[in-house]
């Protein structure tokens, strides 16, 4: 029960974390060309995929009169600009219309996927209200969240009832539980003190893998892909490493044992910066790796419109359809590197005197 | 004559590929000496990887 707290208690400082994403005022410039080659429609398109957005799109088509109909699920907007504002991010129709709130007036620009603040007519005056809006990705946070919660919450209750057999769909999940205990946490943190980041590591793992899934299916979701998420779950890890360390941590860090006074006063410098790379190290890698798989998959797909023969496009085909199956390796990978590193540096903060 | 950004870009990924390479070449050759040990090499190797990986990512945002 006190794990199951601590992990939506994670979860939820999760969210918060994103309400960094809030942005600070910036002059903006418009020079769209009147024709758009293919090449740089789909470019814009991968680039418009990679960022977060204000509604859940899938598709969209022209209906007999040539008006676009949109197949999507809007989210409330949040912004606050001397009071609050909500609507539905429906009423910004993809930049096209005003919006008008309480006397102000916002109008969405959709290759930035950024709300600007404007004048009557819609032209901008370089302000920006602060985005407190629910947009997709934290919509998908919060989505996993509840999944998580009742997912693990039914496989908790169902192993209690059956006298510790799992059944159903903890079947599937509890093999990788045991591996992440056995394997990961026991052999890095140790058999005394494992207990205590089990949790932890549960939690992160299967949100970076759920989410890294997510980010696969067509709804375009591309949350691990977001350097403030990866941000806040590489902050966590810091957090934990530096607050549970014991004092043969530190004395690692300001005062090697076991070398030279002249190394140990160059050392300690390197090793304090150490403490800041790992975390940084954690973020960047799984914000780059997933970003990268978007990328290159996107780009794959959009071959298929920039060749105009059928061999260029099954070709790519082809290619895309590979590169899709590497990326749900990779997706499983991330989230075990994630877990793995995470309980690696768990392991050197609680490391006893053993030499 | 400049040299454009983006060779840089192109030697990271040549020094990333080949450190990736090395570290598969020796986790092969270990688990062909020592099949047993198998596990605990994969664990290694894929924390090299993905620490040599990490290195060429930070160089490539450097750009």
């Amino acid at each position: 029960m006190k794990n199951i707290k601590y992990s939506t208690s994670i979860l939820f400082s999760l969210i918060f974390g994103l309400s960094i994403y809030a942005s600070s005022s910036e002059s903006i410039s418009i020079d769209k060309p009147e024709s758009k080659a293919n090449k740089t429609s789909i470019k814009e398109y991968i680039t418009h995929h990679l960022k977060d957005n204000h509604s859940y799109f899938l598709t969209y088509w022209k209906d007999k009169t040539g008006k676009k109909v949109y197949l999507e699920l809007p989210l409330p907007v949040i912004l606050y600009d001397n009071g609050l504002h909500i609507f539905m991010s429906s009423r910004l129709k993809h930049g096209k219309a005003i919006v008008e709130s309480k006397g102000n007036f916002y109008k969405l620009n959709y290759d930035e996927s950024k709300i600007y603040k404007t004048d009557k007519e819609g032209a901008f005056i370089n302000q920006v209200p602060l985005d407190f809006s629910i947009t997709k990705n934290i919509a998908t946070i919060i989505l996993v969240a509840i999944l998580m919660f009742f997912l693990f919450r039914g496989l908790a209750n169902s192993f209690q009832t059956n006298k510790g057999i799992s059944s159903g769909l903890g079947r599937f999940f509890e093999p990788i539980i045991l591996y992440i205990r056995d394997e990961i946490a026991i052999p890095n943190i140790g058999e005394k003190k494992y207990k205590n980041y089990m949790s932890f590591l549960l939690t992160v793992f299967f949100f970076v893998w759920f989410l890294n899934m997510l980010g696969l299916t067509p709804l375009g979701v591309n949350v691990t892909g977001n350097i403030a998420v990866t941000f806040s779950l590489a902050l966590l890890t810091f957090l934990i490493t530096n607050l549970t360390a014991n004092k043969n941590y530190w004395g690692h860090i300001f005062w090697m044992p076991g070398v030279p006074v002249l190394i140990k006063i160059v050392l300690a410098p390197i090793e304090l910066l150490g403490v800041f790379i790992k975390p940084f190290s954690l973020l960047i890698r799984l914000y780059a790796n997933i970003q990268a798989g978007h990328i290159v998959l996107y780009s794959l797909i959009g071959l298929m419109f920039i060749f105009n023969n059928m061999i260029g496009q099954s070709l790519s085909f082809v290619l895309a359809f590979f590169i899709s199956i590497i990326e749900i390796l990779v997706a499983l990978l991330q989230a075990y590197i994630f877990t793995m590193l995470s309980a690696l540096y768990f392991g050197f903060a609680v490391a006893e005197e053993d030499h | 004559m400049e040299i454009p950004v983006i060779v840089g870009g192109g030697l990271v990924v040549i020094g990333v590929g080949i450190g990736i390479g090395l570290t598969g070449k020796g986790a092969m050759e270990a688990i062909g000496r020592q099949p047993d040990a198998s596990g605990k090499i994969q664990v290694a190797a894929l924390i090299l990887a993905a620490l040599v990986e990490g290195i060429g990512f930070a160089a490539l945002f450097a750009l």
